[in-house]
């Protein structure tokens, strides 16, 4: 049986958690074997997660549960997976999931693969695709144990919906406290988090200064896009560090990438290389940046940019 | 305070990704390895800060080879105490993390450091299973810590947000960036360095879960399409009709 652990935040289901269900369900299909869902503490829409392939949700509840402890989280799905004897679980490649994965793989005693891109193969023995190198190679890793555990990077798969959904069971589960106190959770309210989103406008050095970051953020916001920046322009805080993608930041992988005033230096690819489309605007025409771009404009992004804002406001009210 | 900091070796960040002809291995021709960057960054500068606060000493410790050394000689001429090198090879994370459980389980330390995640295997697992094999709290992409006698509070990093902690020692954290800031070692450090302890231990034996069958490289991109900065209704038509992505 294959497990997924599907995250929740604020007693909803994630993005991230109807994509682990996707891959769950096409690892059961190529394992000849079934999916079902786990969830920890209160989700109303925990049922949903039948359309995209769980054959049953099942729930833990607990007072220790509703503040995240890796520790005390780890028992929980170990014990869940030790009770339904799942040989495969499926975790999401998020803060939450990779603090897990290690933990899992140690208390299970089995073999490990983080940030998955691709569904197992299973002729010839269990194998899983990963990207290595921040994203500028791809591993093929196999797996020898009996149990698997697995996290799936964000944005590797779209949801699929392929039934209906399915009541929720409560599933009891030995609890036992950890040593961490969570005392606050600060969210930046409104925007995708970067590594979850699939539209992002992103600058650099090009931009001179934090003030005029303004066209940056309308831009972001006609599209509907999170914002995020070069290492530079984080260090010398221009902006704030949660943006700094790149080899040394967040690495993402969404379908759009707008970068504005990047030069495009190897260790930034390697966080964004993987991105679906590349639109760069540079003056230089020589910046290394083009060489990965699907679409590139050589010119004054403080002409180009506001440009692009205009065309897409227009573009938007017309489709 | 009894600090380890765990530090792995990386190919240094420039380096152009190519394997073997069979693509079984990275071709290491020419390839220059420096201390990962979240290990010598974050991770070993803040556990030098809080004994430089509170005295202690600060532990670095490798698994791998003797060729190694070069990389362990760095961390303690940025001025970790002593170092250890568990001489395996292992070939997989769970491994690993077991060479360093099975040395740190006697060793009463209060703080075992590792970085987020390595350059090179991006797994950012290790840290994760020698907590749990140490039956110790885990605090990972943490991004400011502070310490109030045996109590540590910790931001870290969550998605699109910060998580604020409390936990008293022993835990495992895991440095992200904000942790602390880089040094870079001086004169004085890199001659101390070298008549600082660098003892190596012999390895226990453990399986490897987990093998790399093969690499490959991403798929190349095509041609970049210029568009006339004067036209972005184009650029914008080709997002939409040919991209898909708007
Ligand atoms: C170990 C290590 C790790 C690193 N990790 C990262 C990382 O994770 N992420 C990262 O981003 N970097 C990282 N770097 C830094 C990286 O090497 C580059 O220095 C950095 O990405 C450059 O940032 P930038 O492109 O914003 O600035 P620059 O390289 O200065 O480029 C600015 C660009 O803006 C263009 N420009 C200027 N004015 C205009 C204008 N008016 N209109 C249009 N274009 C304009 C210029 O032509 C230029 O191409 C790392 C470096 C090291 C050594």
């Amino acid at each position: 049986m294959v497990l997924v652990f599907a995250e929740t935040q604020k007693g909803k289901l994630k993005k991230a958690a109807f994509e682990a269900v996707t891959y769950g369900y096409r690892t059961a299909q190529a394992l000849g074997s079934e999916c079902v869902a786990l969830v920890i503490g209160a989700a109303e829409d925990a049922g949903q997660l039948g359309k995209y392939g769980a054959s049953k949700v099942y729930q833990v509840e607990d007072p220790a549960l509703e503040k995240f402890d890796s520790q005390t989280y780890t028992r929980a799905i170990a014990g869940a997976a030790k009770e339904l004897d799942a040989k495969v679980l499926v975790l999401s490649h998020s803060t939450t999931g990779k603090s897990l994965l290690g933990r899992l793989a140690a208390r299970l005693d089995a073999g490990s693969v983080p940030g998955v891109n691709a569904v197992p193969t299973t002729d010839g023995g269990f194998k899983v695709r990963k990207p290595v190198f921040s994203g500028k190679a791809i591993a093929e890793m196999e797996i020898k144990t009996d149990v698997k555990v697995l996290s799936l990077m964000g944005n590797a798969i779209q949801p699929e919906v392929v039934g209906d959904n399915v009541g929720v069971e409560a599933l009891s589960v030995p609890v036992e406290a950890g040593r961490i106190t969570v005392k606050d959770v600060e969210r930046v309210e409104g925007t995708v988090p970067l590594p979850e989103a699939e539209l992002v406008v992103s600058a650099g050095r090009g931009m001179k200064g934090p003030e005029n970051w303004g066209i940056i953020e309308e831009l972001a916001e006609v599209l509907g896009a999170t914002t995020a920046c070069s290492r530079p322009v984080a260090d010398t805080g221009w902006r704030p560090h949660h943006e700094h993608v790149g080899q040394t930041g967040i690495a993402i992988r969404p379908n759009l990438y707008i970068a504005a005033g990047i030069s495009g230096a190897i260790q930034h690819l390697a966080g964004v290389n993987n991105s679906k489309t590349i639109v760069v605007i540079n003056k230089d025409p020589d910046a290394p940046f083009f060489k990965a771009a699907d679409y590139g404009v050589v010119g004054d992004l403080f002409e180009v940019v506001p440009r692009l804002t205009e065309a897409l406001k227009k573009f938007k009210a017309e489709n | 305070m009894k600090l380890l900091v765990c530090v792995s070796k990386t190919p240094d960040t420039t380096t152009k990704i190519k394997f073997t002809s069979d693509n079984s291995e990275l071709d290491t021709n020419g390839v220059q390895y420096i201390m990962n960057p979240y290990d010598e960054w974050y991770a070993l500068v803040r556990a030098l800060e809080l004994k430089e606060a509170q005295g202690g000493s600060v532990t670095i410790l490798n698994v791998g080879p003797a060729e190694n050394d070069t990389v362990i000689r760095k961390g303690l001429a940025i001025g970790a105490d002593e170092a250890v090198r568990i001489n395996a090879d292992p070939q997989s994370s769970l491994n690993v993390a077991k060479q360093i459980a099975e040395y740190a389980k006697g060793e009463g330390f209060d703080i075992v450091f590792f970085g987020k995640e390595t350059i090179d295997y991006n797994g950012s697992e290790v840290s994760a299973m020698v907590a749990e094999l140490l039956d110790m709290p885990f605090i990972s992409y943490a991004s400011h810590m502070e310490m109030d006698g045996n109590n540590a509070t910790i931001k870290r990093d969550i998605e699109g947000g910060v998580e604020t902690l409390s936990v008293d020692t022993p835990f495992v954290i895991s440095a992200a960036k904000g942790l602390a800031e880089q040094r870079i070692p001086n004169m004085r450090g890199i001659m101390m360095a070298k008549r600082k302890p660098l003892k190596v231990v012999p390895a226990a034996t453990f399986d490897d879960p987990v093998a790399t069958v093969s690499y490959e490289l991403p798929p190349e991109k095509g041609q970049v399409k210029l568009i006339d900065p004067e036209n972005m209704d184009e650029l914008v038509r080709l997002l939409h009709e040919e991209a898909k992505v708007i």
